[in-house]
């Protein structure tokens, strides 16, 4: 599937915007998930799964503690969807 | 007074019930007999025996931001709205730990308690395993369907470190959990504490779990004349769900910073009756018990009362076995009292009805008025008892004092007393 980095994020920011309610325009590449974004580590599951679904990509249990910033998960997703 | 023994006033109140989204459309709304009873319109209702409960007014995602409550089951979504009220209500601005929060949060507890817990929670959450799998399955099941999650929800909300407690007794819970609050203040352990009851359970499965205990009122044609206490023609309990909330705190504690104070919280009465697991004890035996306790434990006269907000939840026996136990620890003082059954208006919250009946009596004591019982046009003959009926009761001037009813599920009898200030 060719997804962009720019797809991955906007999805990712409509996600985080559904869970946590912060502003999609918010939800920038360097943000941290859980000092920046609201998203403690119940509601990252939730993102996870999420994201999951919408890129058809895995997210192993292990891999998750690895997801700091929006970043590290917009980069996850792209290597491996 | 000693440090075990303090006196515990009311300083704010809360509700969210099938009569209104605050204390005031509700208080308004009892006075004015107004049946929060509606049909359930769900497709799931079509087919079950009982097709009628007393929906909230307002739907709570109406007033919660939805990221919170996504997070949040019913009960306790029903719960955070009503102690959000409460506490402001009370005067208080910022939750205890906030650093320009004069009240300490050592000293500030939350004693919030459902019959259920996250009932629907746990159910449609199960549907979520079979139907989508296992992955789908919400990372907050747990701490959504748990049932202390509304106490810790609100103490989390107004930063409650003294203690947050969920006193379990089904449709008793409610004022359990508020008479355990008294008891934190009047020991010292606290000196302000956010108490009350939350319900959410319509659901199919609880209402065919009641309905098949032949518990509940079948009158589905007639939904706002089905819950009809001390009628003769009463056949059973309407579902209702909502919370009621007050604060609590220490008398001195609420003089020292000017609040305004709605009654003291006298104390509790109680008991349990040993008898059967669902079946009241026919003679009131048991609550008559929790009645002589109150007297006991609390610097009370009987010939202070003057209200009664009764727990008649409109079942043949459970009505009159209240007023036996009324009658025979009250004797003649029983005559002079106004008794109102608010069940007939917003239906059964389980265990919620402790909370919204708690603020009902407050506010009767507060307002000098007992709110009508609706739905009662053929007095049984074994109601022997001055229950208000048609406009609200204007009651004495003077000190007075009102008691609140609620019995569970398991024969736990709980009598909640107030004193106007």
């Amino acid at each position: 599937m060719a997804t962009t980095k720019d797809e991955v994020l906007e999805g990712l920011a409509e996600i985080v915007n559904e869970i946590a309610g912060i502003p999609a325009e918010d939800v920038e590449l360097d943000k941290s998930f859980t000092d920046d974004l609201d998203v403690d580590s119940l509601s990252m599951v939730e993102v996870v799964v999420a994201a999951e679904e919408r890129f058809d990509v895995k997210i192993p249990d292990d891999e998750v503690k690895n997801l700091k910033t929006v970043g590290d998960a917009v980069n996850y997703i792209l290597a491996n969807a | 007074m000693t440090a075990e023994n303090r006196t515990v006033v009311v300083t704010g109140i809360g509700a969210f019930t099938p009569l209104g989204r605050d204390a005031a459309s509700t208080w308004e709304g009892l006075l004015a007999g107004r049946s929060g009873v509606d049909v359930l319109t769900e497709e799931w209702a079509a087919d079950l025996p009982v097709r009628i409960a007393a929906r909230t007014a307002v739907e709570p995602g109406e007033i919660l931001p939805r990221p919170l409550a996504r997070k949040l089951d019913r009960s306790a979504q029903f719960a955070l709205i009503a102690a959000r009220e409460a506490w402001a209500d009370a005067g208080y601005e910022t939750p205890a730990t906030d650093v320009s929060s004069k009240l300490a949060p050592e000293r500030l507890g939350a004693v919030i308690a459902s019959g259920i817990g996250g009932v629907t929670t746990l159910l449609d959450q199960y549907d979520v395993l079979k139907e989508k799998g296992v992955r789908k399955v919400s990372p907050h099941t747990v701490p959504m369907l748990m049932p202390n999650s509304p106490a810790a929800n609100v103490g989390l909300e107004v930063g409650a470190r003294a203690g947050v407690h969920t006193p379990v007794s089904a449709c008793a819970s409610g004022a359990e959990a508020i008479g355990y609050a008294i008891e934190m203040i009047r020991s010292g352990r606290a000196d302000v504490v956010v108490a009350g009851g939350t319900e959410a359970a319509i659901h199919p499965l609880p209402i065919v779990a009641f309905a098949n205990m032949m518990a509940m009122s079948k009158n589905n044609d007639e939904p706002q004349r089905a819950s009809r206490p001390y009628d003769k023609g009463r056949d059973g309990f309407v579902l209702g769900e909502g919370a009621g909330v007050v604060v609590l705190e220490s008398a001195e504690h609420a003089a020292a910073r000017g609040a305004r104070v709605y009654a003291e919280a006298i104390g509790q009465g109680l008991s349990s009756d040993a008898h059967h697991i669902a079946q009241p004890e026919p003679t009131g035996a048991g609550v008559a018990r929790a009645l002589a306790d109150l007297f006991d434990r609390n610097q009370l006269d009987k010939a202070e009362i003057v209200h009664v907000n009764a727990h008649a939840t409109s079942t043949p026996q459970g009505d009159v076995a209240e007023l036996k136990a009324l009658r025979k620890e009250l004797g003649e003082h029983l005559d002079h009292i106004a008794v109102s059954a608010t069940k007939s208006m917003t239906g059964h919250l389980l265990g919620g009805a402790g909370g919204i009946e708690t603020v009902a009596t407050v506010l009767a004591l507060y307002n000098r008025l007992a709110p009508p019982t609706i739905n009662l046009d053929d007095l049984d003959d074994e109601v022997d008892a001055d229950v208000v009926t048609g406009e609200p009761r204007k009651l004495p001037e003077g000190p007075i004092a009102a008691l609140n009813n609620s019995f569970g599920f398991g024969g736990h009898n709980v009598v909640l007393a107030f004193r106007s200030v």
